[in-house]
């Protein structure tokens, strides 16, 4: 195990800043992952840690060491990787083995790490198994054994739950988490999907155009987002945002123009009857399209032209087209500046 | 009753009847030379020139009488030597070269595939001269090095390694780096092994040209004993004024590697030509 430090961490392809100078520090054991959209540099941080990329500036260190110059398998880290790169000329058993290779371990040794492998990740009947003879979730445990065999001092995903269908994503997303609390290996996971941030990380990294915007727990980043993006892309579905000229807010800091007011859709109620609760938003609008979930009901309203979610709870199910009410209680709104899109405060 | 599909009129066009008279036509004017060739290496002197497909009194006297001269079969193995060495050569340089422009990115990578490729424009004939004189001058004139030298790299197998290599995905090569392989272990244990179709169409066309091969071995030795089997059945014909049975029979027995490796590879042979589009 290992802390992992970067310190103004840059990647230039030519001219193209990737990564601009992004400052963190893995704790020893801690699960890390690494969350934005597409082309915010994620990927590529990852890859730098991994040795799969030169460091074009600042430093990069593994524990104690500066490693910015070492080869990969100099860095003592496993990766796994979305493909699964699980090589489809060898068996389950020879994939998990292929990460000690190089090692100097004695035949017995390996034998016993692969089996040890195997059992964990629930493959011990597959082990003789060509990769063509497994599903996904399968192929993407092996590529997770042959990356534990080796005992590394960090393991490294990228993205490694983008190829399979949905309920085997939160399996393997339980699994991942197990396989992290019984092995307490430093970890950092690269994903463009928050659920998975919110459910594995112990802490979230927020990127955007080879930025970090925020660094925090799961909970901080979905409590106290420090601005738009993480607010928008933090929680699922999006928060909401309306302009302030769109609200009627009982106490606002700002003037209304230069604000944009921000509600999670489940702090947005719509109910059947009105309640004398005190609430500090209050939005009407025309019912566009609704999503019973079971418990609640994801409804889509159009409030003078802008789209937002609110949920109805008590198993009340609005007809698409009516005109609802909604409210939010205090506390639960989020004042944005329009134009630097950072926090002002909640109200 | 309905129609079984191999006898549904779909099956029974004219469109298609056409197209299989013509390559059965195709088919036959391909063979025939070959079932010439073992029918009058079947025939005595005297029938050579009775045209008849099946002899009349066949006889594996020649056979017989070939494989007893002891330079036949001299030659037979020089081939064999210089095939199996030229391909094996084929199958490690070009996969290494074509590995190299597919997966490494370098000052000049796109010079170096551009300079290999343009020597295939290049005909044979007109690098006979510079290969001679260049043996000339290193004193491997009539040996098997001189054979076989100008075959031992292929622009055209560096081209055909190189296209399957690009389809070998970053992510294999880039986990074993992680997981501590150097580069070559990299290229032999993961590369390698997934590109073994254009491997073995390589391995073919390679051999099955260096075994047929006539012009530079002719050219490049003088002793009998380093004779390639085209080049001594040639001269068999020089000095036994033009034994057809002789040679038809010679040519049979050299006909027989190529015949088996096309038999047993012939799949691996179709998808390597579809695969690279080219010709055999």
């Amino acid at each position: 195990m290992s802390t992992i430090e970067l310190t103004k961490l840059i990647k230039r392809y030519g001219k193209v800043e990737a990564v601009k100078g992004i400052d963190l520090a893995i704790a020893d054991g801690e699960f890390v992952v690494f969350v934005g959209p597409s082309g915010c540099g994620k990927s590529t941080t990852l890859r730098m840690i991994a040795g799969l990329e030169e460091i074009s500036g600042g430093t990069l260190r593994i524990g104690d060491e500066v490693v910015n110059e070492r080869e990969p398998k100099q860095r003592n880290i496993a990766m796994v990787f979305q493909n699964y790169a699980i090589y489809p000329h060898m068996t389950v058993r020879q994939n998990i083995g292929f990460g000690l290779y190089t090692s100097k371990l004695d035949k017995a040794e390996k034998n016993r790490r692969i089996e040890e492998a195997g059992r964990i990740l629930g493959l011990e009947a597959l082990l003789d198994r060509r990769p063509a003879a497994l599903s996904g979730g399968q192929r993407q445990r092996a590529a997770i054994g042959r990356a534990m065999v080796r005992n590394p001092s960090a393991f490294l995903f990228d993205e490694p739950l983008s190829n399979l269908d949905a309920q085997l994503r939160s399996q393997m997303r339980i699994e991942i988490k197990r396989l992290h609390q019984r092995l307490k290996t430093t970890t950092v996971y690269v994903t463009h999907d928050q659920v998975e941030a919110m459910t594995m990380a112990d802490r979230i990294v927020v990127m955007r155009d080879g930025h970090i915007l925020q660094v925090g727990t799961p909970t901080e980043l979905y409590e106290s987002p420090v601005d738009m993006f993480t607010a928008r892309f933090i929680g699922s579905p999006s928060m909401n945002l309306l302009p302030g000229s769109k609200c009627s807010i009982m106490a606002s800091t700002a003037t209304e123009g230069d604000i944009l007011i921000g509600v999670r859709p489940h702090d947005l109620i719509a109910r059947a009857t009105a309640t004398d609760e005190k609430t500090d938003l209050s939005l009407t609008g025309t019912v566009t399209a609704v999503e019973p979930l079971g418990p609640e009901t994801l409804v889509h309203l159009d409030i003078d032209g802008t789209a937002i979610i609110a949920t109805a709870k008590d198993k009340f199910v609005p007809a698409v087209g009516s005109t609802l009410t909604c409210t939010a209680a205090r506390g639960s709104l989020y004042l944005f500046d329009a134009k630097t899109e950072k926090l002002l405060s909640r109200s | 009753m309905t129609d079984t599909p191999a006898l549904s009129h779909a099956n029974i066009r004219p469109g298609r009847i056409i197209i299989w008279t013509l390559l059965f036509i195709g088919g036959l004017i391909m063979i025939s030379p070959l079932l010439f060739m073992f029918s009058t290496s079947l025939k005595t002197a005297d029938q050579v020139y009775d045209l008849r497909l099946i002899p009349a009194a066949p006889t594996l006297a020649n056979y017989i009488s070939v494989l007893a001269d002891g330079r036949f079969m001299r030659w037979f193995l020089n081939s064999m030597f210089v095939a199996v060495t030229v391909t094996i050569s084929n199958c490690f340089f070009d996969s290494l070269v074509g590995y190299t422009l597919a997966k490494f990115e370098f000052r000049g990578r796109y010079f170096v595939f551009i300079a290999i490729l343009s020597t295939l424009m290049i005909p044979t004939e007109m690098l006979v001269i510079p290969w001679y004189l260049m043996s000339s001058q290193l004193g491997w004139l009539d040996s098997y090095w001189g054979i076989m030298f100008p075959g031992m790299m292929t622009a055209f197998g560096t081209f055909l390694m190189k296209q399957f290599f690009e389809t070998v995905p970053n992510n294999f090569i880039e986990a074993a780096r992680v997981d501590g392989l150097n580069e070559f272990q990299i290229w032999w244990k993961v590369a390698m092994p997934l590109v073994t179709p254009a491997l073995s169409a390589l391995a073919i066309f390679t051999f099955l040209g260096n075994w047929t091969a006539f012009f530079w071995p002719l050219i490049v030795t003088t002793s009998k004993e380093l004779y390639t089997l085209p080049v001594g059945l040639s001269s068999f014909a020089v000095e036994q004024s033009i034994q057809w049975e002789m040679i038809m029979t010679g040519a049979a027995i050299a006909t027989l590697p190529t015949l088996i490796v096309f038999l047993v590879l012939q799949r691996y042979i179709v998808r390597g030509v579809m695969l690279a589009g080219l010709k055999g």
